[in-house]
């Protein structure tokens, strides 16, 4: 099956080391995404497992097997890559059976396969045309279907869903969780979408700078953040850092409250504020709130029924216990009476 | 209001590419016509432009004066081979800088074209020695040579043009489907690059054919294709310029319907790229 494990693994481009030391196990059937901000390494990371990049030095083993210096064919993993990657002068057909053709897999287990996957992912009406008569979801469906007819030990999936338009990336994300639900099979994705990431994985590892800021379940990663990279990152809108005078009430060097875990109010609370610009989304409203003497801007989440407009004062209070402090280096402090 | 300007922008833009159009082929146009007319004709004056005596007459003298199918076999073997070669060498030379590049690769290609900044006759006589000292002089091989280098730097060009067009990824993704290099060149790369190849080799053949530098100084008897099948028309002791227009019409006339039929194809991989 597909349990792959990084040791030590390091990638150099010339003098720049892009991957220092990392250490990694993704479990079998596991669905582990990969995201950070761009330029992370978290590409590079993929292709790294994938052998289209040779590692600097360091070991990847796939299913106890020593992989570091296997051919990219002979991994047994299969990739959807961003651009979707299909051959233009081939039909669907063809395009699904490359891998197969290469294996050199009989024609009739090959005709079965490509029936079974054209099915599943809706590609039945469009097995002989060409990529360029597609749209963009139905082209990544066919690079889906290229990578599940060769059954492989695990998927790799590099930003698949970035070249498509927001409607359908949100039903291409469901399809894709639905397909690893039905496959059980270990799937590595990356994105620097941190909602992608959190809908999506079993298990997420951000990463900065070629580093891994923390490994966990997207709830893991909400709730108690290693440190304050993680704790920006992930989350949307964005965690709320105060330094100063307030941060050190509660012991800290900087403490972070999430839009979501304030209460407001117009008449009374903790601190107090001016509305900046108010984004309704219908269902909740995102309030910036400016000159609270804390943060440049504050953001806080609210019912969508909330009414408050431009210039307004608003006071917040805090969910005490949704409070996350942060150490001078930026590192998770231990909540009173819990390791952190 | 506004599309009737546009009509008449349109005609005007039209009528403009008609006369630049036939401006540049009116020498052609004019060859072929004399071609036809007795040399009294081909020299009156005021000209004749239509209205003569059409005769074929020009043509059976040249056929019976010189032999002109070896020409044209010595030009097909020499265009050809010259372009085989030149694309043989030059495909995996630009998969190399187009998929592998390395820190000078962008100096290779300048280097490259630097070559055909030199003037041609500045380098006859070493290459004329050269020539001499390995017994090339008037061989075909030695021709098919000199015409592949010569015309080397614009074949890497083309085709790392064409191949930087073809996206890594889908050759990585070709890689991961368990495709070898063979594989990866044969059932990908090729294929996708065709229509580059297919200009490449026509443009290729359109200049090895018309080479007349080296064709004349380089061959005498046995090699000459018809550059020099032409030349031999040009005498200085006499006019005779319908013969010589005729000579002309035979030795352009395979490669214009080449290009006439293929022009699609050429024009489509000379803007290779230019528009997305």
């Amino acid at each position: 099956m597909g349990r792959i494990v990084l040791e030590k693994v390091v990638k150099r481009f010339g003098q720049a080391e892009v991957i220092p030391p990392l250490d990694l196990t993704i479990e079998d059937g596991e669905f582990t995404v990969f995201v950070g901000p761009s330029g992370c390494g978290k590409s590079t990371l993929l292709r790294l497992i994938a052998g289209l990049e040779d590692v600097s030095s360091g070991r990847i083993v796939i299913d106890g097997t020593d992989a570091t210096e296997l051919a990219p064919a002979k991994r047994g993993l299969a990739m959807v890559f961003q651009s979707y990657a299909l051959y233009p002068h081939m039909t669907v057909r063809r395009n699904i059976a490359f891998p197969m053709k290469m294996a050199g897999m009989d024609q009739a287990e090959q005709d079965r396969r490509i029936a079974k996957a054209a099915e599943a992912l809706n590609l039945t009406d469009y097995l002989d045309r060409k990529p360029g008569q597609l749209s963009g979801g139905q082209r990544q469906r066919v690079a889906i279907g290229r990578a599940i007819v060769r059954e492989p030990q695990a998927f790799l999936f590099d930003e698949p869903l970035s070249n498509l338009d927001a409607a359908l990336r949100v039903g291409m994300r469901l399809e894709i969780s639905e397909l690893h639900k039905r496959l059980n099979t270990t799937m590595i994705y990356v994105t620097h979408d941190q909602v992608e990431a959190m809908t999506m994985a079993d298990k997420i590892v951000v990463l900065r700078a070629g580093h891994i800021e923390q490994v966990g379940s997207p709830l893991d990663l909400y709730r108690t953040p290693r440190n304050l990279f993680v704790a920006g990152f992930i989350g949307s809108p964005r965690m709320n850092f105060i330094d100063g005078a307030e941060a050190a009430k509660h012991g800290a060097h900087t403490i972070g409250i999430r839009p979501e875990h304030m209460e407001v109010s117009s008449t009374s609370g903790l601190w107090k504020g001016r509305v900046g610009v108010a984004e309704h989304l219908g269902s909740d409203t995102f309030i910036h709130v400016h000159d609270t003497g804390l943060a440049e801007t504050m953001t806080i989440r609210v019912d969508g029924e909330v009414d408050l407009h431009h210039g307004d004062t608003v006071y917040m209070t805090p969910r005490e216990e949704m409070l996350h402090r942060f150490d001078a280096q930026g590192l998770r402090m231990a909540e009173v009476g819990v390791p952190a | 209001m506004a599309r009737s300007v546009t009509t008449r922008r349109k005609a005007f833009n039209t009528a403009v590419a008609w006369a630049i159009g036939l401006l540049i082929f009116f020498p052609i146009l004019w060859t072929i016509l004399t071609s036809f007319k007795t040399e009294a004709q081909a020299i009156a004056d005021p000209p004749v432009f239509l209205f003569f005596d059409w005769t074929l007459e020009n043509y059976g003298v040249v056929m019976e004066r010189s032999n002109y199918a070896k020409f044209l076999w010595n030009s097909i073997a020499i265009a050809g081979g010259s372009t085989l070669l030149g694309v043989l060498i030059a495909v995996p030379a630009a998969w190399s800088m187009a998929f592998v590049p390395s820190k000078r690769t962008k100096d290779i290609l300048m280097w490259m074209l630097s070559t055909k900044m030199l003037p041609a006759v500045g380098v006859l006589y070493p290459i004329y020695l050269v020539f001499i000292k390995l017994g090339l002089l008037d061989t075909k091989f030695g021709l098919i040579v000199v015409l592949m280098l010569i015309n080397l730097p614009i074949i890497v060009w083309m085709l790392y043009t064409y191949f930087r067009e073809i996206p890594g990824e889908i050759l990585e993704a070709a890689r991961m489907d368990g495709a070898g290099l063979k594989e990866e060149i044969i059932h990908v790369l090729t294929p996708m690059a065709l229509p580059g190849i297919a200009s490449t080799v026509l443009l290729n053949l359109i200049l090895a054919w018309n080479e007349a530098f080296w064709t004349l100084n380089l061959t005498a008897a046995q090699a000459a294709p018809l550059t020099a099948f032409i030349a031999s028309y040009s005498s200085p002791e006499g006019l005779f310029f319908a013969k010589l227009s005729a000579a002309s019409t035979m030795a352009i006339a395979p490669i214009l319907i080449l290009g006439w039929f293929s022009q699609k194809q050429l024009v489509r991989g000379l803007t290779f790229g230019a528009v997305k």
